[in-house]
């Protein structure tokens, strides 16, 4: 990507986008984007568009660059046709926008089921139109059956359609259909006051609200130049490590419960609800929504919350050892999870997979250190990391974060600085200014990209799931598996729907 | 495993005591039309639970009713998993378009009778999702609603009283609905 930069150093770089730089570029340096992606050497970020632009963002171990595409004609060359984690990518911002991927093999629509008033809603509008059913990939041989669930799921969960082909038990092929709960959050975001666009971003995955509403916030705050109070910087951190404990009880209990172990269920249920009420305790809300907002957070920590979360520490502490024992120790349960639903080290990587579904395949990457960002550079932790990409790999990556975010919230509790926990209001800049962030919630890193328009309100808005990059694997991670399994697989992945579908 | 399940044999029950039915609520339902139509229930429901287009928020806090602090299988309510043995359609979201028709055909396979519980702002009016393209601005929309349980999202607390007042009202179903209003002084 060094190659990549010197190139946008000739004079490309747009002076008002922050922290990172954004550059328009023309096709040569866009190809040349595509072949590292393809070699590897860039991971893809995120990749959107607007009405005649498209935008991406890659990492490497520098920091993160965007590159604008500005589509004359309506069209740019696919990403995805030569680097397959950006195809559903694609395939969406074409139903957003109207632009065309040239060269995408697979132009099927994505998010758009045909059911809006319009097409291409962020793009050249349209009427809408109803759509032919969708063409679900073929499969061919012998005694091959398909089995069709969703998007009305059997629990509570959230809406998408899996279309199975098995052979017997075995699990041929998954295909994926989301979309279900697009509720054109994008669209949404155009002209909203910053304070309505950050309690927006903060439902886009209500399992996520703080990590949301955090890379929003810092995503404003770098394209206004604003400066956070220490004592909101912490907070907001001490919110992100409640929401990683809570979701990874959560997940831990619900993946025993797959494996019909309801033991840990119960148990694991019980530590989420601990975690819960000491956020309310804290901050006034059990998912703390609403309490990250720009310029800092909107609630200051209440005088009983130290209290509550060091009765959570303590409750941890004393009951969570022997419930990873009981994990580890039973027999039955491991048969379930150990060697089931195998992710690979190298599909990992290509996708750029965050979050535990990375680490436990080799991929040790945290947004909290690489790009990073404070408090986190004055607090200690590890990021767990396994090889064995399997369903046990994944709990256990969470059962490992989870003692990491305990020792966090400790070192935040003792080291929480003093003073106000909100600057002065975000002020019209009187120009237009962009901002990217990137924040690990507890699912992965979540993208976030804003325009400010010169008038203080949001112009454009993008904001990218970790999902997008681990729906697709647990399609490979399937693969060969019993149809039973299924339930097991996709709980150790928990991909978000709401976040995805936007 | 053993020794865990001992200990917890041992220990008191961590099961909270029950909340009131919310009065809100009754109210709400003692407004609903068509009751004399729907006989009662019984002591218990069973409940489907729908996200059409939710955050995902509104269904963290639902399945929090399960966990034993709030234990929601002790008053008779339990989910199921096919609307064809449901008594109660539990619907959460701004009903996203893409969700429109199998959010409809869920409520179709449901028999009679049927209640429809709308959880959260976004059930009742769209909330944060009001007024795009892709939603359509709340449960009432598609189905016709007899109780709302506010909230974003609503806490667990709030719902199992909302819950138990749809519970006495089924248990009892229109006797007791003609009978209050029979007697509007007592
Ligand atoms: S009411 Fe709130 S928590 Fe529930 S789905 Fe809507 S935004 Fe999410």
């Amino acid at each position: 990507m060094r190659a990549l930069r010197d190139f946008i150093a000739d004079g490309q770089a747009l002076s008002r986008h922050r922290p990172w730089p954004r550059a328009v570029v023309g096709r040569d340096v866009w190809e040349r984007a595509i072949v590292l992606l393809q070699e590897e050497r860039a991971t893809l970020l995120a990749l959107w568009g607007e009405r005649d632009a498209v935008h991406l963002a890659l990492a490497d171990d520098t920091p993160p660059l965007i590159l604008s595409f500005a589509c004359e004609g309506g069209r740019y060359p696919s990403v995805g046709q030569r680097h397959a984690p950006a195809i559903r990518l694609e395939r969406a911002l074409h139903d957003l926008t109207g632009i065309v991927p040239e060269g995408l093999a697979d132009m099927r629509p994505w998010l758009d089921h045909g059911r809006w008033p319009v097409r291409h809603p962020l793009g050249e509008r349209q009427r809408g139109r109803a759509l032919p059913p969708y063409a679900f990939l073929a499969n061919e041989g012998e005694s091959l059956h398909q089995i069709p669930v969703g998007p009305v799921h059997a629990g509570i969960i959230e809406p998408g359609h899996f279309r199975f082909t098995a052979s017997g038990e075995t699990v041929v092929r998954l295909e994926q259909r989301l979309g279900y709960t697009h509720k054109g959050v994008e669209a949404l975001m155009a002209g909203r006051s910053l304070g309505g666009a950050a309690r927006l971003a903060g439902r886009v995955s209500g399992d996520s609200t703080v990590s949301y509403a955090y890379a929003f916030a810092r995503a404003v705050e770098a394209a206004l130049d604003i400066e956070v109070p220490p004592r909101a910087v912490w907070l907001r951190a001490l919110m992100a490590e409640l929401e990683r404990l809570a979701n990874h009880f959560g997940d831990i209990g619900a993946i025993c419960n797959d494996a019909a172990f309801a033991l840990l269920h119960a148990q694991c249920g019980l530590l989420r609800e601990h975690v819960l009420r000491a956020a309310d305790a804290c901050f006034g809300h059990r998912l703390m929504m609403d309490r990250v907002v720009p310029g800092g957070v909107a609630a200051d920590l209440a005088p009983e919350g130290g209290q509550a979360i060091g009765g959570l520490l303590t409750h941890v502490r004393r009951h969570f050892p022997e419930l990873i024992e009981l994990y580890d120790n039973t027999a039955s349960l491991q048969d379930r999870t150990a060697g089931t639903g195998v992710l690979c080290a190298e599909l990992a990587r290509r996708f750029g997979a965050g979050g535990y579904v990375g680490r436990a395949s080799g991929r040790g990457v945290d947004a909290r250190r690489r790009p990073g960002y404070p408090p986190y550079d004055r607090l200690a932790f590890d990021v767990p990391v396994r090889n064995e990409g399997d369903v046990d790999a994944r709990v256990w990556i969470r059962i490992r974060e989870v003692e990491q975010s305990v020792a966090l919230v400790e070192q935040l509790l003792h080291g929480l600085p003093a003073g106000p926990i909100r600057g002065a209001a975000p002020a019209a800049a009187g120009e237009v200014r962009e901002g990217a962030a990137l924040v690990e919630g507890f699912r992965g890193d979540v993208f976030a990209w804003v325009r400010v328009a010169a008038d203080g309100r949001v112009e454009r808005c993008h904001l990218r799931d970790p999902s997008w990059f681990q729906w697709p694997l647990l399609e490979a991670a399937i693969e060969g598996n019993i149809v039973a399994d299924f339930p097991l697989c996709n709980k150790s992945f928990n991909c978000s729907y709401s976040g995805h579908d936007l | 495993m053993r020794r865990l399940l001992f200990k917890n044999l041992l220990r008191k029950p961590l099961t909270e005591p029950a909340p009131q039915a919310d009065a809100g609520a009754r109210a709400q339902l003692a407004g609903a039309a068509d009751l004399a139509q729907r006989p009662p229930l019984g002591r218990t429901i069973a409940i489907r639970e729908i996200d059409a287009g939710s955050c995902n928020g509104c269904e963290l806090e639902i399945h929090a009713l399960g966990n034993v602090l709030y234990d929601l299988e002790r008053f008779g309510i339990r989910f199921v998993a096919s609307p064809r043995h449901a008594d109660v359609l539990l619907v959460t979201g701004p009903v996203s378009a893409n969700m429109r028709e199998g959010l409809a055909r869920t409520y179709d396979a449901t028999p009679h009778p049927k209640w429809v519980v709308a959880v959260g702002e976004c059930a009742r009016n769209g909330g944060a999702f009001a007024g795009g393209y892709a939603c359509l601005g709340g449960v009432a929309a598609v189905l016709p609603v007899d109780l709302h349980i506010d909230g974003c999202p609503p806490s667990p607390t709030a719902l199992l009283e909302g819950l138990l007042a749809l519970l006495e009202r089924v248990e009892n179903g229109a006797a007791t609905a003609a009978a209050q209003e029979l007697a509007p002084n007592g």
